[in-house]
């Protein structure tokens, strides 16, 4: 059993708990900053995926996880994250500047869409959000000269500094670019956290009313709040976009909004870990998949063929799994797993008892 | 001047005149008590205050301010906090969090020193989190700071609520029923503890209650609602004996 003993403030300003979490946090940092020298590329490829979908889960868990905002849109601002980036480079700016533009474009996308969702709450602004996703599809069409409408888009590498970074030709380079947004975007969202407006959004989430009380604007904690989450997920958007090489209006789909979502449940609500856990399982689970069907295949004797919507249906019921069993997320679960270690023999059964399960909104209103 | 005048306020929800021609002020310092009946509109008042409702007729003033003028959110930058009847707290937040958010109206910071974390930002939290702890000790919740709030029994977090409303360093501080469901002894607690808020403090008290040993135990004056109508104001014997008040609670003698 660990026990901490706080002396001062800093300590629980500063994000570790102490100098051992620190030290294994950058462990993993070290070890993930040199995957591109132990891993070959199809893997080293994935775990870049994993790494954009992660970025995509931290811009969703802003909105959803800590203000309580369920959106089923996000997808429509990767879309608007990733045209915008690539549009951009094709006008001539410079991919350093064109990517954080994009990011701020889309936060300003956000802005315009949160001023009609504020009046919402719950379902109604899942409804109203995803309503956005299937109209982003037909906006993409319909304005055709500047997005290539049904032909799509096509960008191949970037530059920086004069070095090519490509996801085919340089994957280590687009890795390392990959990994560094995701890293500055977490500190921001720590940051964030814990600092006067991050625990407004929490306010938010929890108890209007009171949080109204303290003195919390809530019309424009949340407006700030969509746009900090279409920012991020803009800048995951413009990732996706390099990451895919060619895209069109159906890039971006309902089902990757749904995905999204379903990543930050079964992750986590409400974590940073979340975002990243969830990311994982979205990002490995198809290789799972098709692994684990070839190794059955072979076991029960040669049939191989392709189930349709085996993904899907695995993906719904893990989802189900979670929301029955751990409404905290892989993160939940593994909070008490440590909890157990960390006070064994003492760990009680309720103690993670919560009285409501999830998501606050879930409250009709 | 008092610090909160209430002067000829009505409010009606549709047909119903939930309160009617109230008109009351409470002075700078003292503990001031609102009872009645269930129905009487005694959280209403509060809630008007809080600018939940937009009143019918009539002003409210706060410390010289006119606080129809501003929006809910605004009134706790003049200095009213508030607890709720049925406790309001930031459930999946730990108490030292939900203290934190009480601080959020002296925030100096904006967002991007916030996502920076700049020196400056960091001086605010410390100074944020050394008038917590003050509240902290004060209200003896040492033992539950880094205590989720849904993991937490119903006493503990009717104290963590004014803990969080004293956070906001209020000049008045409303309390919506501070001593329902709690025991005889947490109430004798609560009683000590608004008799400190208000000599240790400073802070004036406005309060409902029905607890009766709580109200002539701890305050000044006491005003008596039924159906959303001023019946009695004065000390709390004078309150208890007067006529109209015993009509309202008890009917008519025959």
């Amino acid at each position: 059993m660990r026990i901490v003993f706080k002396t001062d403030y800093m300590q629980d300003i500063r994000p570790w708990k102490d100098i051992y979490q620190l030290g294994l946090y950058l462990i993993l940092l070290v070890v993930v900053t040199t995957a591109p020298w132990w891993l070959d590329d199809f893997y080293l490829g994935e775990l870049t995926n994993v790494l954009i979908w992660a970025i995509a889960g931290l811009g969703l868990m802003i909105l959803t996880g800590h203000t309580g905002q369920a959106s089923l849109g996000h997808a429509a601002f990767l879309a608007v994250g990733c045209y915008a980036n690539v549009i951009l480079i094709e006008a001539g700016v410079p991919f350093l500047i064109a990517f954080p533009l994009a990011g701020i474009i889309t936060g300003i996308a956000g802005v315009t869409v949160a001023i009609p969702a504020l009046r919402l709450h719950g379902i109604y602004l899942a409804i109203f959000t995803l309503a956005l996703s299937v109209l982003m599809d037909d906006i993409i069409v319909l304005a055709e000269p500047v997005t290539g409408g049904v032909a799509g888009k096509y960008l191949g590498g970037v530059e920086i500094f004069g070095h090519l970074v490509d996801r085919w030709a340089t994957p280590d380079q687009f890795f390392w670019l990959v990994l560094g947004v995701a890293v500055i975007v977490t500190l921001g969202y720590i940051n964030l956290l814990r600092s006067p407006l991050g625990r407004s959004f929490i306010a938010v989430r929890d108890s209007e009313v009171s949080a109204q009380a303290m003195g919390v604007d809530i019309a424009q904690t949340k407006t700030i709040s969509f746009a900090l989450s279409c920012a991020v997920t803009g800048l995951a958007g413009a990732l996706m976009g390099l990451y895919a090489g060619a895209f069109n209006n159906e890039t971006f789909s309902v089902v990757i909004s749904i995905q999204l979502l379903m990543m930050i449940v079964i992750g986590g609500l409400g974590s940073i870990h979340g975002a990243f856990l969830g990311a994982i399982v979205i990002g490995f689970l198809p290789q799972f998949l098709s692994i684990s069907k070839e190794y059955v295949g072979a076991v029960i004797g040669g049939n191989t063929v392709a189930i349709p919507g085996l993904e899907f249906g695995i993906f719904g019921m893990i989802l189900i799994a979670f929301i029955l069993f751990e409404p905290m997320g892989m993160y939940g679960r593994w909070l008490k797993i440590r909890t157990w270690f960390e006070l064994f023999p003492f760990y009680r059964k309720d103690m993670f008892k919560r009285q409501k399960s999830y998501l606050k909104t879930e409250r009709l209103r | 001047m008092s610090l909160l005048e209430f002067e000829n306020v009505t409010l009606k929800f549709g047909g119903l005149t939930a309160v009617d021609d109230l008109t009351f002020e409470v002075e700078e310092g003292e503990v001031f008590a609102i009872v009645g009946p269930n129905g009487a509109g005694k959280s209403t008042v509060f809630n008007l205050i809080s600018r939940f409702y937009d009143p019918y007729a009539g002003t409210i003033r706060f410390d010289g301010h006119d606080l129809l003028q501003v929006k809910p959110s605004g009134v706790a930058a003049y200095g009213v906090a508030r607890t709720f009847q049925n406790i309001e707290l930031f459930e999946h937040a730990t108490v030292l969090q939900n203290l934190l958010v009480g601080r959020h109206r002296h925030r100096k910071t904006n967002l991007i020193s916030e996502i920076l974390f700049t020196p400056s930002a960091r001086r605010q939290e410390i100074e944020n989190r050394e008038k917590v702890e003050e509240i902290i000790d004060f209200l003896d919740l040492q033992a539950f700071r880094d205590k989720m709030i849904s993991g937490l029994p119903y006493g503990v977090r009717k104290v963590v609520e004014v803990a969080r409303a004293l956070a906001t360093d209020p000049k008045l501080l409303l309390l919506d029923e501070p001593a329902s469901g709690l025991s005889v002894e947490e109430t004798t607690d609560m009683r000590w503890w608004i008799d400190d808020i208000r000599r240790q403090m400073g802070i004036t008290v406005l309060m409902v209650e029905h607890d009766m040993g709580l109200v002539s135990g701890v305050s000044d004056r006491v005003l008596a609602m039924a159906d959303g109508a001023k019946l009695a104001l004065g000390t709390p014997t004078q309150v208890q004996s007067h006529p109209a008040v015993i009509e309202a609670y008890l009917g008519k003698a025959s």
